[in-house]
């Protein structure tokens, strides 16, 4: 099986080769590409995602053919493709991180700030925080309800199909933090810096 | 809901581990990787590196640690010391770093910040306030590990460093770095509660009661210690049951 963690220059994912290295032992050939033809002739996509959602957009814009190659894998192929917190948040239709911006629109909805009540919550959402599994999913499989992931975002998913989210956290108001939709994945938590209940959701996605 | 952090932190010099009293003093004892991946393994909810010389010796960061530590430990890994520019940045988190944690570097220049976080984003983007107290309610900024006094209050200091993009404050009081009296829970309070951003408490953690009052009576997100974890004095494990006793809520 050949797995691609698109590389589009959207900040660091070491990490997340670091732990998809751990987890594929050799068995899984990894590529860490932006070439058009890898991604194509993959089994399997990894979406990550840092900074802002217009400079992750951006930059997956400036590789000439990305972002339809990805649509033409995700949406018509559909082949799995797990995305990670801005590589989940790009699946929307629009962003409002600095400028509004439009998004891949692949799962209709927003990407907007996490209202932090006057203050009472401070962002950017910094931590391990727990998860309530809404429905069943093919990444948490064996993941109990109420696990810890780590999340660090100031800005949160909302689907307008809410059938689509996976599990919720519960940060000034709940957020939604796993969305799963045929073929498409999505954690705005960091399953690669998640302990091993991380590697196992990193895991569960190479076995489907 | 989101859960308060228990960071160790090691203080590396020479690819060694060392911790002093108040940054002078250094005792030797242990190999960084390997007591990363122990707290990893404890429970840590994420490890911090500071290589404490960096700045004064001018010496670049411990890149290769960073990325031996990073192949094993899969929880978030902060890294700061000598941070001077964004090639430094660029170099830890190709390394291997989650966040880096930047000082003397931002106090020179504030824009410094601003434009680490445009490129990286805010949440890789830390800031280290070594803080020491002049005068009642008043505390002042050091650099070069306590050595530079820079006549900057601390409290407009991290409100300024905030507004610039800094997605966490690192907050060592000086007075209390290795003495084990506990955190200087008053400078905490104050910039706690000044600040919309989380604040990690730094400096002084002799008994598990000092973690629990850096977080309950200071508003600390995250609490960093090095020596009682680092010569076994606790586990990470105990000292998150002890929270957890005392009704604060831990990653367990």
């Amino acid at each position: 099986m050949n797995i691609t963690i698109v590389d589009y220059q959207s900040g660091n994912i070491c990490s997340v080769i670091n732990s998809f290295k751990e987890v594929a032992k050799g068995k899984v050939n990894l590529e860490v590409a932006s070439d058009i033809n890898k991604i194509k002739s993959s089994d399997k996509i990894v979406l990550p995602g840092q900074g802002s959602f217009k400079n992750c957009v951006d930059s997956l814009n400036k590789i000439n053919g990305l972002a339809d190659t990805l649509k033409e894998f995700a949406i018509i192929n559909k082949k799995p493709l797990l995305g990670i917190c801005v590589g989940l948040q790009m699946f929307a239709n629009v962003g409002y991180e600095e400028v509004e911006t439009e998004g891949l629109g692949w799962i209709s909805g927003k990407v907007s700030k996490i209202n932090n009540q006057n203050g009472k919550f401070k962002l950017p959402h910094i931590g391990w925080n727990e998860i309530n599994i809404q429905k069943e999913s093919k990444i948490l499989k064996d993941i109990k309800n109420k696990s810890h992931m780590y999340f660090v975002h100031s800005y949160e998913f909302i689907p307008e199909d809410k059938s689509v989210i996976s599990a919720t956290t519960d940060y000034s108001s709940k957020i939604v933090c796993s969305v799963e939709r045929e073929n498409l994945f999505g954690t705005q938590f960091h399953p690669e810096k998640s302990d091993k209940i991380g590697l196992k959701i990193i895991e569960n996605f190479m076995k489907i | 809901m989101l859960k308060n952090r228990i960071i160790p932190c090691l203080d590396v010099k020479n690819g060694r581990v060392v911790k002093g009293i108040n940054f002078v003093a250094l005792k030797d004892a242990g190999d960084p990787v390997e007591q990363a991946k122990i707290y990893s393994e404890g429970g840590a909810d994420e490890i911090c590196f500071l290589d404490i010389t960096a700045s004064t010796e001018n010496r670049e960061t411990i890149i290769d640690i960073v990325g031996k530590t990073a192949k094993e430990c899969f929880v978030p890994l902060t890294v700061g010391g000598g941070i001077r520019n964004i090639q430094n940045i660029t170099d830890l988190l190709l390394a291997g770093a989650d966040k880096v944690s930047i000082n003397t570097a931002v106090v020179k220049d504030v824009s410094f910040v601003k434009e680490a976080s445009k490129k990286f984003g805010s949440q890789c983007i830390v800031v280290a306030i070594d803080a020491k107290k002049v005068s009642n309610k008043k505390w002042e900024v050091f650099t070069h590990g306590g050595r530079n006094k820079t006549g900057i209050d601390a409290i407009e200091f991290a409100k300024h460093v905030e507004a610039n993009g800094a997605g966490e404050i690192l907050l060592t009081s000086m007075d209390r770095d290795g003495t084990k009296s506990g955190y200087d829970v008053d400078l905490l309070k104050e910039i706690t509660n000044t600040t919309n951003i989380p604040v990690i408490a730094s400096g002084g953690v002799g008994t598990l009661d000092h973690l629990y009052d850096g977080i309950v009576k200071g508003g600390a997100s995250a609490v960093l210690a090095a020596s009682i974890f680092h010569f076994g004095e606790y586990k990470i494990k105990e000292a998150k049951e002890y929270l957890n006793s005392k009704n604060v809520s831990v990653r367990l």
